[in-house]
């Protein structure tokens, strides 16, 4: 047998884009959501997503995953066409990881088992070694102490923390992170972005949306600005953050930089958003 | 009446002197003293030596046993045991057809849950007691009067449980799905491990109602012809009464009936309670 935690057949292969993205749409309904986003990620690289509510980061990440349908375009990770006729989603699903804002931890099964089941019932992996990597896994998160918790028992950050070892159980080549920290408390954020951070450190592949922008200007190495449903501007976060080149982008940014002063701002922005668009 | 005397009571002093207050001692001692007198007149009018004689009466009552728990009882447990074990599983079938994207399968399940949910249990038992003989010549149901009582209460109560089962499906968040999905887990894996087991969490306190209504329902039994070693507590209480003239038969079968439900009535109630109070 296959050791789970390999790469997949065919992935993972130099010079392939972890995550390559072309003319991607989605609706829902009449409202066109994304409105043809061409992107990509390299094999380790840590890409975060900034952007207003409502921007459409959540439906890119979940058509990542295939979690939504796109309407038009293509996805593809470690070099497998997620939209294509004959894919197995499934299996294409464990190669990717996604961490959701809620968590979702499985509220029946204790820390442990919520990141053994999978790995039991999709890997087929023995129950002994599947315990083992559990094991290992919520150690590294810091949660050595909490395998038999059940998630009701645990903070929001631990809760995130089982979410993400839970998501690495199943040895996934690209993690995606859906506002990892925006339902936590503020004092718990920090832990979960340290364990982000060390992900990303030991050269694991991320796409992560976030409005932390001190841990994006830190960990990403390029930041993806969107708004109204495309990329507006993207590069390295020294460019986009502290020197972004569209009104929009310094709108955003002032606003999540400087909450206090973004409330005084605000009529003055929309102001600035049609500049934008004249500059268009 | 109405706005004057209101008034007058708003303001605490009625006609006759009376403060508010006072009337209503007097209006609910009235009804103390009303309900004790309809007491004590039943009690005086009751011709106790024949109620005792005819209800309770120990010599009768010990001539029941040991055959009112060995046969009476325990038929009455396997025909709801029987019963309950068909319509879980018939229930979350149908549940499930019932939220299958397949729309033969919704039509179907639809129709199943509105007609044995509007037919009366003792045609059901009279269809399969009568009709499936008739039907299937020669076609045994397994078990004999034990199968066909199982049959008929599994027919009727696979239409109730499958409506709570669906309600206990839609009560899990979407979230859990999404979250199974995407570690790599199919449609059919995701509702056995993850979101089935939840449901049921949430429903045991209906169910547990649902198992009091068919223990009780078991008693149409006695409208299939059965041998009196099939006889349960209803039809032995009746046959028994009816042999000795005495209608203490029937208090003690009665009597066995609610050692059953009311424990699982007070399980189902602190299951509930217990469930509103684990809400988080
Ligand atoms: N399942 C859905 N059905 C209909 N509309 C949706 C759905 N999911 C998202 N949307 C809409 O898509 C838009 C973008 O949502 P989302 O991707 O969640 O934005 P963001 O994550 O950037 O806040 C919103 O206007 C939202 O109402
Ligand atoms: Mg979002």
């Amino acid at each position: 047998m296959k050791g789970a935690g390999e790469p997949a057949a065919g992935a993972g292969r130099a010079g392939r884009s972890a995550v390559e993205i072309r003319g991607l749409r989605k609706s829902f309904g009449t409202n066109e959501v994304l409105r043809g986003v061409d992107f990509h990620v390299a094999p380790g690289e840590v890409v975060c997503v900034i952007g207003p509510s409502g921007s459409g980061k959540s439906t890119l990440l979940r058509c990542v995953n295939l979690l939504e349908e796109p309407t038009a375009g293509t996805v593809r990770v470690t070099g497998v066409d997620l939209t294509g006729p004959e894919v197995d989603i499934d299996a294409a699903r464990r190669r990717i990881g996604m961490v959701f804002q809620s968590f979702n931890l499985f509220p029946h099964l204790t820390a442990l088992g919520n990141v053994v089941i999978a790995q039991r019932k999709v890997l087929r992996r023995a129950r002994p070694e599947a315990e083992r990597i559990a094991r290992e896994l919520l150690e590294r998160v810091g949660l050595a102490d909490k395998v038999g918790s059940y998630p009701a028992q645990l903070s929001g950050g631990q809760q995130q923390r089982v979410a993400i070892a839970r998501a690495l159980a199943m040895g996934p080549e690209v993690m995606l992170f859906d506002e990892p920290t925006s339902a936590l408390d503020p004092e718990l954020v920090g832990d979960v972005l340290g364990v982000m951070r060390g992900l990303a450190e030991a050269g694991m592949t991320m796409l992560v949306v976030t409005h932390e922008m001190s841990f994006a200007r830190e960990v990403a190495d390029r930041v993806v600005f969107m708004d109204g449903g495309v990329i507006v501007e993207e590069g390295p976060p020294s460019r986009v953050i502290d020197d972004p080149a569209h009104a929009r982008t310094r709108a955003f940014l002032s606003r999540v930089l400087d909450p206090a002063a973004a409330r005084i701002g605000d009529a003055a922005e929309s102001d600035m958003f049609r500049a934008a668009d004249r500059d268009a | 009446m109405t706005a004057k005397s209101a008034e007058a009571a708003e303001v605490g002093a009625a006609p006759g002197g009376l403060t508010r207050r006072r009337r209503r001692q007097l209006s609910l001692g009235g009804q103390y003293g009303l309900f004790a007198a309809a007491v004590v007149l039943v009690a005086v009018l009751a011709d106790w030596e024949t109620l005792r004689l005819n209800f309770a009466n120990w010599d009768v009552a010990r001539s029941l046993f040991p055959d009112v728990i060995t046969v009476g009882l325990r038929n009455t447990a396997v025909y709801t045991a029987v019963g309950f074990g068909l319509g879980l599983g018939g229930g979350l079938l149908v549940a499930l057809m019932r939220l299958s994207s397949v729309p033969p399968y919704r039509w179907f399940a639809t129709a199943y849950i509105e007609v044995f949910r509007g037919l009366p249990l003792l045609l059901i038992f009279i269809f399969v007691g009568v009709g499936v003989p008739l039907a299937f010549p020669g076609a045994n149901i397994p078990g004999g009067a034990a199968g066909q009582a199982g049959l008929a209460l599994g027919l009727a109560a696979t239409a109730y449980m499958a409506e709570t089962i669906r309600a206990g499906i839609e009560a899990v968040p979407k979230g859990q799905l999404e979250a199974a999905r995407s570690l790599g887990m199919s449609h059919s894996r995701a509702m056995r491990s993850i979101v089935i087991p939840q449901a049921f969490r949430i429903i045991i306190p209906p169910l547990t109602n649902e198992l009091v209504l068919l223990c009780k329902d078991s008693s149409l039994v006695l409208f299939l012809g059965i041998t009196l070693e099939q006889r349960e507590l209803t039809k032995f209480g009746r046959d028994l009464a009816g042999e000795q003239g005495n209608t203490t038969p029937i208090i003690v079968a009665g009597i066995c009936y609610l050692i059953i439900t009311i424990p699982l009535s007070l399980l189902a109630r602190r299951l509930e309670a217990r469930q509103r109070r684990g809400q988080r």
